[in-house]
């Protein structure tokens, strides 16, 4: 009986042959956090332990609150450089650099055959890039800054095959949505996910990363794509080490096989407060709204920019919305800016924010207030995510965001192409 | 075993309501993180909740982000151990790594309502309602050891000190 990529990578790292149920102690390769580093010095300090046992594993990169908006946030910030300095780690990226997951990707970190372990839910989008990546607490990354160790269970893998072609207007948002709407938000809790078929082979590097990313909102441990030529050739001057691809063998076990064909997608609308209330725009369509977010770990790429940048070209967005453009890192953000990207979404009304998760997460800029709706790019719609409880957020795919930034009101987005 | 009162709420409850993101790095303090448990949820129980309730909720509980957080304000808020028909991955571990137990059991969650009492026996692995007596797997010896040392930075902590 074969082995899948989970099973494959954890048996490596354990120097094991192992199967789906087991519990292995395994190192990772690199170990992510970001503003929760502050909180997470604070635990490793308790463990009485000098110093980071790995440094070169640490990659920290600041974007929660970026620039700190408040004095509170500005300690934060302050603790991590000190701690950073004093235990000497290298991969330190600062304010300026973006969002994590895009930054620690374009860096070369995410890279085939890795494991890496974040203090973020959304670490799933390494496996973009064939990487075994997940999302761990605090308290284990204190532990593993100071002992290099940690046990994981390895998962079990549901196979998603996409099948079929995109339709013009619709992206691979639209696709990840569908799939959790059907499946639901926790179809694949404690789960591997690998996405393979006919139609990934031709999803770009941005395009699977918002489907590894969004693995995430189906409770899914790690996602998976297998490195194609295109993975490679991205890597290429970009690997911060070496790496060998790891992939499932054909006749590895699965628990289940899902077939999702995209050729007769509509555009895809989650509506509050889950990410599996899905529903296609048609019948979202209409619903007025206040703030649009295009940007985040999700859709906030030079891609997704680009695609708003085609449907707002030389319009104005309607007078009752604040539209927010975040670039998810500097890198986006000067392709962007190079290529006129930016000078059209300013003519049309959007206001650019620096790259960062922005109001993501309801920290800072951009906070909805009570009775207030947004349409977002963004990975998650819970309630009071962006600020207040009374709030409401629907998530959609940045051609659906921008073309009802016109409107005021959800749309459709494929009467603007 | 200790008897407890029950808070029960139903599927999904994603780490957003337990413990909001604008609080994430400005709220520190466990203590004050308590204060704000389940705020987007509902909101009265920060003040209402008693040492020793427990939370029994559906399927997915702590699903969404992967702050502790969302662990660390319900055991400093009193709650001595949450109930659900499931758990959330990287939730189930940060609960266990605060020392906080979670207990998996559908027809426990199925027999008792809001507001009514619930006895937890860890030795026995057992859940009694006013329904019935209900078993849950019992934890793995390493995760009873980070349980017992009240989470894993103490656990570890000893570990450390005994190399
Ligand atoms: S953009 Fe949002 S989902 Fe992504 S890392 Fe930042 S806060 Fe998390």
């Amino acid at each position: 009986m074969g082995k899948t990529f989970s099973e494959k990578i954890l048996g490596l790292k354990a120097q094991k042959d192992v199967q789906a149920g087991e519990v292995v102690t395994v190192s990772p390769d690199y170990i992510l956090s970001h503003d929760n580093s502050a909180a997470i010095i604070k635990e490793f300090r308790k463990l009485g332990v000098k110093d980071v046992i790995s440094p070169q594993k640490l990659v920290i990169i600041l974007d929660h609150v970026v620039p700190a908006a408040s004095e509170k946030y500005a300690l934060n910030h302050k603790t991590i450089r000190e701690f950073v300095s004093s235990q000497k780690i290298q991969n330190f990226f600062d304010i300026p650099f973006g969002i994590c997951h895009q930054v620690f990707s374009e860096n070369g970190f995410a890279l085939p055959g890795k494991l890496i372990l974040g203090a973020d839910s959304h670490t799933t989008s390494y496996g973009a890039f064939g990487a075994f990546a997940a999302g761990i607490g605090r308290s284990e990354v204190a532990t593993l800054w100071a002992t290099d160790e940690i046990w994981l269970r390895v998962p079990e893998t549901i196979k998603i095959e996409i099948k079929g072609e995109l339709p013009s207007g619709v992206y691979v948002k639209d696709v990840i949505l569908k799939i959790i709407g059907e499946e639901g938000a926790d179809r694949a809790n404690y789960k591997a996910v690998e996405f393979t078929g006919e139609a990934v082979k031709k999803f770009s590097l941005a395009s699977r990363l918002v489907l590894a990313n969004m693995a995430a909102e189906m409770g899914a441990k790690n996602g998976y794509f297998e490195p194609d030529e295109e993975t490679l050739l991205w890597l290429k001057g970009r690997a911060k080490d070496e790496f060998k691809v790891i992939s499932s063998d054909p006749d590895a076990r699965y628990e289940a096989v899902l077939d999702h064909n995209i050729s007769s997608l509509e555009p895809q609308v989650a509506c509050p407060h889950t990410v599996d209330n899905v529903k296609p725009v048609s019948k979202a369509e209409g619903k007025e709204f206040h703030q649009a977010v295009i940007g985040t770990c999700t859709n906030g790429r030079f891609e997704d920019l680009e695609i708003a940048a085609r449907i707002l070209k030389g319009k104005k967005v309607h007078p009752k919305v604040r539209v927010l453009i975040i670039p998810a890192s500097r890198q986006e953000y000067l392709l962007a800016l190079k290529k006129g990207i930016l000078e059209i979404l300013v003519e049309a009304g959007c206001v650019i924010l620096n790259p960062g998760c922005g109001p993501c997460l309801g920290a800072h800029q951009g906070v909805l207030a009570p009775g207030e709706v947004a349409l977002s790019t963004a990975n998650r719609n819970f309630r009071g995510r962006m600020g207040s409880r009374d709030a409401q957020i629907y998530l959609a795919s940045p051609a659906t965001v921008a073309a009802s930034s016109l409107e005021g009101k959800i749309t459709d987005p494929r009467k603007f192409l | 075993m200790k008897r407890g009162r029950v808070w029960k709420y139903g599927d999904n409850v994603n780490t957003d309501v337990i413990f909001p993101g604008k609080y994430t790095y400005s709220i520190l303090e466990p203590e004050e993180m308590a204060h704000h448990a389940l705020e987007d949820l509902d909101p009265g129980f920060a003040q209402k909740v008693k040492p020793g309730d427990v939370i029994v909720a559906g399927r997915n509980f702590g699903c969404g982000s992967s702050r502790e957080q969302a662990a660390t304000c319900l055991k400093y808020a009193g709650v001595q151990a949450v109930v659900a028909k499931s758990f959330a991955r990287i939730f189930f571990r940060n609960a266990i790594n605060q020392g906080l137990p979670v207990l998996q059991s559908e027809e426990a969650v199925d027999s008792i309502e809001h507001g009514g009492e619930i006895e937890i026996d860890f030795d026995r692995g057992s859940i009694k309602t006013a329904r019935g007596d209900f078993s849950f797997p019992a934890f793995p010896e390493s995760v009873m050891g980070i349980l017992e040392a009240g989470g894993l930075i103490p656990y570890t902590k000893k570990k450390l000190e005994g190399k």
